[in-house]
């Protein structure tokens, strides 16, 4: 039994060495958000089973889990639960665009067009108001994503899309659209869109004639329908002369 | 002829002791879990096909890789806490140790197969995961190719990269390493627990009470170190629990691997020191304890 009490002894020694080493390994890991699970916050909404889980090395596949949960909800068209499960999700896998990105898509998208949808609202303005808010909280999701991944373009693409197509606000969408564009892995339509959504803001057409202009420059491959009849448009609008026009016949 | 001159310290005799635990455990068919391993991988994909492909690989990723973790950690804990006991139980340790075989070679051997069966556990499931989402993958590269046929290039391109990049990285790889890690430490630290430990059940009940504590330590260190706790009993509470217990979270770097966060050589050569430094050190306390039991 002596022996047993000086290996315990020895064990609480060596962890006193160990301590610097190990917290140093800690917070090393934790700079690159790696098992930054221990917050308040999760406990909260996790519940402390759901806690113990998670910590227990088991956060993906809870957050997996949860993420089923959530694509049921949405096939029940349960807006309230996929909000709850998908909440729960991020909290738990920050670190993975997709879950960002699809809680984003069933806000901004789906539980926005079912709100406005809504047959038991029958006063209209409550049914866009409704549907403003899952927008709000589509685009919140999408800028915490981004907070957590600001390397994936994925998400920039998403935000993008969401302030073109249900904020109408074409000044940020191209923003985001150039923000991902320089990213690895973004689509090569990247730099293409955010001079596209350029072209629609007031007082910004002289900018995004140049940008369109250099990639119709920059060679065949960028010569899409779109940018030609978008820049021709501008070239139109800006009174561009028409020796540093493009060809007629570029289309 | 003289017989030769007996050595203190001897790899024969270790790998010997090694190669029977292995034997003995894998006539135990203990591999039978690969069998469920299987059955978890391919039914999770099979049932992911719904999904997109995106949510398809994240999933079987996850699960994979955290059945994987869970297995080995079980395994380490079950295969271990039972062998001094059945060897014990069954009078092999007298065979054994009446010859001239020093205790820490015993247990050194005794660990040292505990860890092979481990390692071939591990080799196992990550060939079997490995091929079952390369095969999808590739269903899913074949499936876009004939989606895009008539798309410009450029679109045929960005689709299959999308494809490639949510499927199978190499970068795993060390997630896998790390998993392996944790189930050699779990597996030193029951060997020293069933040194002491009266018997297998309390062995078991003992590390799963770890495992669990384990994964909570960094957050009882931070506590205490930050003099976040109020009293002497609870401050004095988490130092034990901070001194005593292994760090297990550290080793769970696998779902950020899997989610694409790209893991610095350094930090993994780290983790993957801290993991063997455990081992070293339970095996010699495991030794130390050894030493002074009568069998």
């Amino acid at each position: 039994m002596s022996r047993v009490v000086l290996a315990i002894a020895a064990l609480l020694a060596f962890g006193v060495l160990k301590l610097p080493a190990e917290r140093a390994l800690s917070l090393q890991q934790r700079q690159l958000q790696i098992a930054d699970v221990m917050n308040l916050d999760l406990r909260e909404k996790l519940g402390q089973l759901g806690f113990i889980a998670a910590l227990s090395g088991f956060r993906a596949a809870v957050a997996d889990f949860l993420f089923i949960q959530a694509h049921v909800a949405w096939e029940r068209t349960e807006w309230g639960r996929v909000l709850f499960w998908f909440r729960q999700v991020t909290t738990l896998q920050p670190r993975v665009p997709l879950f960002w990105d699809m809680a984003a898509w069933h806000m901004a998208w789906n539980a926005s067009a079912a709100a406005l949808n809504d047959s038991s609202q029958p006063r209209m303005a409550l049914r866009v108001k409704a549907q403003r808010e899952y927008f709000a909280i589509g685009k919140d999701f999408l800028e915490r994503g981004i907070k957590n991944n600001p390397d994936e373009p994925q998400l920039y693409e998403s935000l993008a899309l969401l302030y073109r197509e249900k904020l109408n606000d074409h000044e940020h969408a191209s923003e985001c659209y150039a923000k991902a564009a320089p990213l690895s892995g973004a689509h090569s339509y990247d730099r293409r869109f955010s001079a596209y959504e350029l072209s629609y803001c007031e007082g910004r057409e002289r900018e995004a004639y140049e940008r369109l202009r250099a990639l119709y420059d920059a060679g065949e491959q960028e010569r899409v329908p779109t940018l030609i009849k978008r820049l021709k448009f501008l070239e139109d609008k800006l009174g561009i002369p028409p020796e540093q026009r493009i060809s007629e016949n570029a289309l | 002829m003289e017989p030769a001159p007996h050595r203190g310290f001897s790899f024969g005799r270790i790998f010997a002791i090694a190669s029977n635990t292995l034997t003995d455990l894998v006539r135990q068919k203990v591999f039978l879990f690969l069998l469920l391993f299987a059955l978890v991988v391919i039914g999770s994909s099979v049932f992911m096909a719904r999904l997109s492909f995106q949510q398809e690989f994240q999933i079987l990723k996850d699960v994979s890789l955290g059945a994987m973790s869970i297995f080995t950690s079980v395994l380490a804990i079950l295969a271990t806490a039972r062998l001094i006991p059945r060897d014990i139980e069954d009078r092999t340790v007298y065979t054994i140790l009446a010859k001239p075989v020093p205790r820490f070679e015993y247990l050194l051997g005794k660990l040292l197969g505990v860890l092979v069966l481990l390692g071939i556990s591990v080799v196992v499931m990550s060939a079997l995961f490995f091929a079952v989402l390369y095969l999808r993958e590739q269903t899913i590269l074949g499936e876009a190719a004939r989606q895009f046929s008539a798309a410009p290039r450029e679109q045929l391109d960005d689709a299959l990269n999308q494809i490639r990049a949510s499927g199978l990285k190499i970068d795993i790889v060390a997630g896998v390493a790390v998993i392996f890690l944790k189930a050699c430490l779990l597996a030193a630290l029951t060997l020293f627990v069933s040194t002491f430990a009266t018997t297998q059940i309390f062995t078991v009940f003992v590390m799963v009470f770890v495992y669990f504590i384990g994964h909570l330590q960094a957050a009882a260190r931070e506590y205490w170190l930050e003099q976040q706790s109020t009293g002497w009993v609870g401050k004095t509470f988490l130092a034990l629990v901070a001194l005593t217990f292994p760090d297990l979270q550290t080793f769970n770097i696998v779902d950020e691997i899997v989610a694409g966060v790209v893991i610095p050589l350094a930090l993994f050569a780290k983790t993957a020191l801290l993991g063997i430094f455990y081992v070293v050190v339970y095996t010699l306390a495991a030794t130390f304890v050894f030493y002074g039991k009568e069998v």
